[in-house]
């Protein structure tokens, strides 16, 4: 199972719970079932069915590309940051 | 504004148009005459990309009015390169890639041009002091410098 | 001056530019350079006051002038919608994206765009300006991210709340957003520490000081269709942005991008190209707009003003076990600093286990600030780079041994949770540990030497490319990343090095969105790695087509040759059989066939006709960049000027493509450093105007100010890239503040906590 980390933001919801073993092989499904253990995470990482414009996912380092369609691998690190641009 | 008749050479051709009093140099290249090579960075004298020659002096035309040049020599960016080739300062821009957007590259080398006519063989210290006037926000002057320095040694030689 | 090495023919040269004869003629079209027939002048009427309600407007005496064929105001244009769309770079708002364009019902900043004309000339159009009348109600203005995060503080936008930790609060302030971002254990990590540094930082703002203003020339045809020509690191984001203010399809909107005189950041978000529209349609003719230089710094996207606290300890073993820091940023009028990246960035040259970071989004009546090179890092590297060299200096250690003790590596975490992939650190700071430079003893009375590192993301995002191949066995490279900086060449050289051809074969055009597929902005160090990753697939693209066609030919041949016979089962010639080396195609079961690229380009037409190679990239394997910088400096005791001796700068550079545009991407943004460490400022009255709104005050660095600068590349390929590509352009800019504070300190014995350490600053604290 991935291993998800919650970050500082995320923890007022998962009562200071900061990594969690979590099953799913995309992104959308870990959501579903983080959210069934800490209700209230899928608002403040969903919109309208997919990412909010101002979460962006990290998995095993590199960032997400495919939103919740992404494929989560076994024993992957997923992290949820915000995005980063350039100048 | 009644339009006033003004005759002038540039880049050694006879050339007339009309203007208002109020537009300068720089405005009257770029819009009525379409030399656009020469280019607009601030229009008040300090990033020197309007750089041309007035009579062989180094001016910034955006502080010269169109009618100052009557009877007088422009030369502009335009009339550097022959139809052969480039000019040993274009050459030297290109090899030494001392321009990243470009855009203050025309007022570099008609500044550098009017150093070199000045002074042949300037040393590094004489080619940052001539060209304090221009503004460059990519390069860090540190390849135009260079380039600089090169063309002086290839025009020297020939 | 070409010097393949061993690995590749092409790249790692140094060609001349394709477009470099364009550019020392002058007559390469920069925006500004556009003209068309019937063409109108725009200019733009703007806010005297910082912040003020809007009570009327009139323009009709503007309307009458003579020669004025447009005025519009803020009915001209569609209601803004409130809510998040994908318009490029990042996902904005577009309500606050239009009342940026153009004021609704209040004024953030001075030089908020209220109004605008078009008329038959610049002139007749900025004495049209003169006759609009405006009716403002003044309100007190806030000026400093300290201020503005005061309870009562006046509030620019009334419905704004901000978003806490992540959370949506009640409470109105001009507070946006609050970050958090925590590793391990940072408290008792203090408790660990032997030393313990703590320093509070002041940063002014600063513009990317371009020096082509931004401009736009649009026309709106009668059919409806928008074109648009402006000067811009991404058409395609014009293209999003003007459709999605304009309430237009993108389909109607046709963007091309003109050579623009330098970006950095700031020429991607829209100002000016939706005004020229709306102009362009109440007029009926082609309207062109150019920013005067004094509405470039009063108007347009500078980086925030900062005030940032850090507190880092170490154990006397010279570990750094805890860092914590606070980085309070200006956003100007609208909230959307890069206030998250320069969290994600500050610690990140070192691999520190107890970590907290807390970043503040605030807002001021300041000009909504825009992405600078690297934005958000270069301040937060002033304040941290600074507490390292202290740290040092406290653990009696030189501050490069420092940097390598804890230096980060691959797996080391960073302090938003991720961890590092294959990265350069180390290399840079052994580099510069090795250089001659830091081996050179400073000697001379006010001199000193300081050391800074910094780190940059750089991005991937999306590229589209295509070749076509030319019967003379030359190709054609279609692209839509504009060159700011000699990405023509680079990206040319990466398809002539898959391609086998030489240099000069390949043409790179750029083109605007019409022509070619969706390409993000030339920014964010991504072009010579994503765009040229997509020229490299467009190129496999050709040379796969071509295997495809000779296989069909030579297996042709075959049936000829075997015509009857049992063996031509086990002789059938598919494209796997086909190889490519050097230039030429090989048959892998007849020693006997071959054909040159030039050969199979001339017969296309008789071989199934035109070859056409696309892709599109979105590169994963970004490598995130580090640089580390060496200064010497002499400080003038009477009058504070500082004067750069030397100046070296190591970079982790992946892999060199055109190694004289990388050098040149790094002494570019050194030297942008330099002037925003030692004079660069916007100098604001206590109404919120900017006093030094010119080239004059608005001190950048000019050539007397600066030696050479030398830069070496330490090259860790980037296993992401098909040639070991890293992003150079932003990282640059990283530590110049740092390791200039740290050389005047070491010259003067006073630590800087305040950029620009400018004359007037440093002889302060000379005399303190």
């Amino acid at each position: 199972m991935a291993i998800v980390f919650l970050s500082a933001m995320l923890q007022p919801l998962t009562g200071g719970v900061s990594q969690v073993r979590v099953a799913g092989r995309t992104i959308r499904t870990i959501i579903n079932n983080l959210e069934e253990r800490f209700p209230g995470i899928k608002d403040r990482l969903l919109q309208d069915g997919d990412l909010r414009p101002d979460v962006a996912v990290a998995i095993d380092g590199e960032t997400a590309l495919d939103g919740v369609a992404e494929p989560v691998g076994e024993d992957s690190e997923v992290h949820f940051i915000p995005p980063i641009s350039g100048g | 504004m009644p339009k006033i008749h003004v005759q002038t050479r540039i880049n050694g051709e006879d050339i007339d148009f009309l203007c208002e009093s109020r537009q300068s140099l720089l405005e009257v290249l770029r819009d009525d005459l379409g030399l656009t090579g020469t280019k607009e960075g601030c229009s008040n004298g300090n990033c020197g990309a309007c750089s041309v020659l007035l009579d062989g002096v180094l001016v910034d035309s955006c502080l010269v009015l169109a009618v100052e040049t009557a009877g007088r020599e422009v030369s502009t960016i335009e009339g550097l390169a022959t139809p052969a080739q480039l000019h040993p300062l274009q050459q030297k821009f290109l090899e030494h890639a001392a321009l990243q957007c470009g855009i203050c590259t025309p007022g570099f080398i008609m500044a550098a041009k009017a150093l070199l006519t000045n002074n042949p063989k300037p040393t590094e210290h004489q080619v940052r002091y001539w060209l304090a006037g221009n503004l460059c926000r990519c390069t860090g002057y540190d390849k135009i410098v260079r380039a600089v320095l090169d063309a002086a040694a290839v025009m020297e030689k020939a | 001056m070409a010097e393949a090495t061993a690995e590749y023919k092409v790249i790692g040269t140094r060609p001349i530019r394709p477009d470099g004869a364009d550019k020392v003629t002058g007559r390469a079209v920069y925006g500004g350079d556009m003209r068309l027939t019937g063409m109108l002048h725009g200019k733009v009427l703007r806010s005297p006051h910082a912040h003020a309600r809007i009570k009327s407007i009139n323009t009709a005496k503007a309307e009458a002038v003579p020669g004025v064929k447009a005025v519009i105001t803020v009915k001209d244009f569609p209601v803004a919608e409130d809510r998040m769309a994908n318009l490029g770079e990042m996902a904005v708002n577009v309500k606050l994206l239009s009342n940026n364009v153009i004021a609704a019902d209040k004024v953030l900043y001075k030089g908020h765009a209220v109004a605008a004309v078009a008329a038959t000339s610049p002139h007749i159009a900025e004495e049209a300006l003169g006759l609009i009348e405006v009716e403002y109600e003044v309100l007190p203005p806030v000026l400093h991210v300290l201020d503005a995060m005061k309870d009562e503080a006046p509030l620019l936008h009334e419905s704004m709340t901000t978003t806490e930790l992540g959370q949506k609060t009640d409470k109105h302030s001009n507070i946006a957003n609050h970050l958090r971002f925590v590793l391990g254990d940072p408290a008792q990590g203090f408790r660990d520490a032997d030393v313990v540094i703590e320093r509070e930082f002041d940063t002014a703002t600063v513009h990317q000081g371009y020096i082509e203003p931004h401009n736009a020339t649009a026309l709106w045809n009668e059919d409806g269709h928008l074109y648009i020509w402006t000067s811009t690191q991404g058409a395609f984001v014009v293209q999003r942005q003007a459709a999605e203010i304009l309430g237009l399809p993108v389909s109607q909107v046709s963007v091309t991008p003109c050579e623009i005189g330098g970006g950095f950041g700031g020429k991607i978000s829209v100002y000016l190209e939706p005004m020229a529209a709306v102009l362009s349609r109440k007029a009926g003719r082609p309207v062109k707009i150019i920013m005067s230089r004094i509405e470039e710094f009063e108007a347009t996207g500078p980086t925030p003003a900062s005030h940032i606290k850090v507190k880092m300890g170490a154990k006397k073993d010279g570990s750094i076990v805890a860092a914590e820091a606070s980085l309070m940023y200006e956003a100007g009028a609208f909230p959307g600093s890069p206030v998250g990246a320069g969290c994600m960035c500050i610690f990140s040259p070192y691999a520190i286990p107890n970590m907290q970071v807390d970043g503040y989004d605030v807002v001021v009546n300041k000009p909504k600030t825009a992405a600078y090179r690297a934005p958000g890092a270069t301040n937060a590297a002033f304040a941290s780079e600074t507490v390292v060299d202290e740290l040092a200096e406290k653990l009696g250690m030189d501050p490069l041994e420092l940097r390598r003790l804890n230096g980060a590596k691959e797996g080391d975490r960073r302090v938003d949770g991720p961890t590092f992939p294959r990265i350069g650190y180390l290399e840079t700071v052994h580099a510069a540990l090795e250089h001659e430079h830091y081996a050179t003893p400073l000697t001379g009375p006010n001199r000193g030497r300081g050391v800074a590192s910094g780190f940059w993301f750089n991005v991937g995002f999306q590229s589209s490319v295509v070749i076509n191949v030319n019967a003379d066995g030359t190709v054609s490279l279609v692209e839509g990343s504009t060159d700011i900086g000699g990405t023509r060449a680079s990206i040319a050289m990466q398809a002539a090095e898959t391609l086998g051809v030489p240099y000069e074969d390949v043409r790179p055009t750029v083109v605007g969105t019409d022509g070619i597929g969706f390409t993000d902005v030339t920014g964010g160090s991504r072009t010579t790695f994503a765009t040229g990753y997509a020229a490299h697939e467009a190129a496999l693209d050709v040379l796969r087509q071509m295997k495809e066609r000779l296989a069909r030919r030579w297996d042709g041949e075959m049936e000829k040759e075997f015509e009857g016979q049992a063996e031509r089962a086990t002789v059938r010639i598919t494209p796997d059989d086909v190889t490519y080396a050097d230039g030429a195609f090989k048959c892998a079961k007849d020693a006997g066939k071959s054909m040159a690229f030039k050969e199979v380009a001339a017969q296309m037409a008789r071989m199934g006709g035109p070859i056409t190679g696309r892709a599109t990239s979105q590169p994963r394997g970004i490598g995130g960049a580090y640089a580390t910088h060496i200064v010497d400096v002499e400080v003038d005791p009477d009058t504070g000027k500082v004067t750069i001796l030397r100046y070296t700068a190591v970079q982790d550079v992946g892999r060199a493509v055109h190694p004289s545009y990388v050098e040149g991407q790094i002494q570019g943004g050194v030297v942008q450093g330099i002037g925003w460490a030692l004079n660069e400022e916007f100098v604001y009255s206590d109404s919120g105007n900017m006093v030094n709104s010119s080239f004059l005050d608005y001190r950048m660095p000019t050539t007397l100010d600066l030696p050479m600068i030398d830069t070496v590349l330490v090259e860790v390929p980037n296993p992401g890239h098909p040639y070991g590509v890293r992003g150079v352009g932003e990282v640059p800019i990283v530590p110049p503040v740092a390791a200039l504070a740290n050389a005047i300190y070491n010259a003067t014995g006073k630590r800087m906590t305040h950029a620009p350490m400018s004359p007037g600053y440093v002889l302060s604290k000379l005399l303190e």
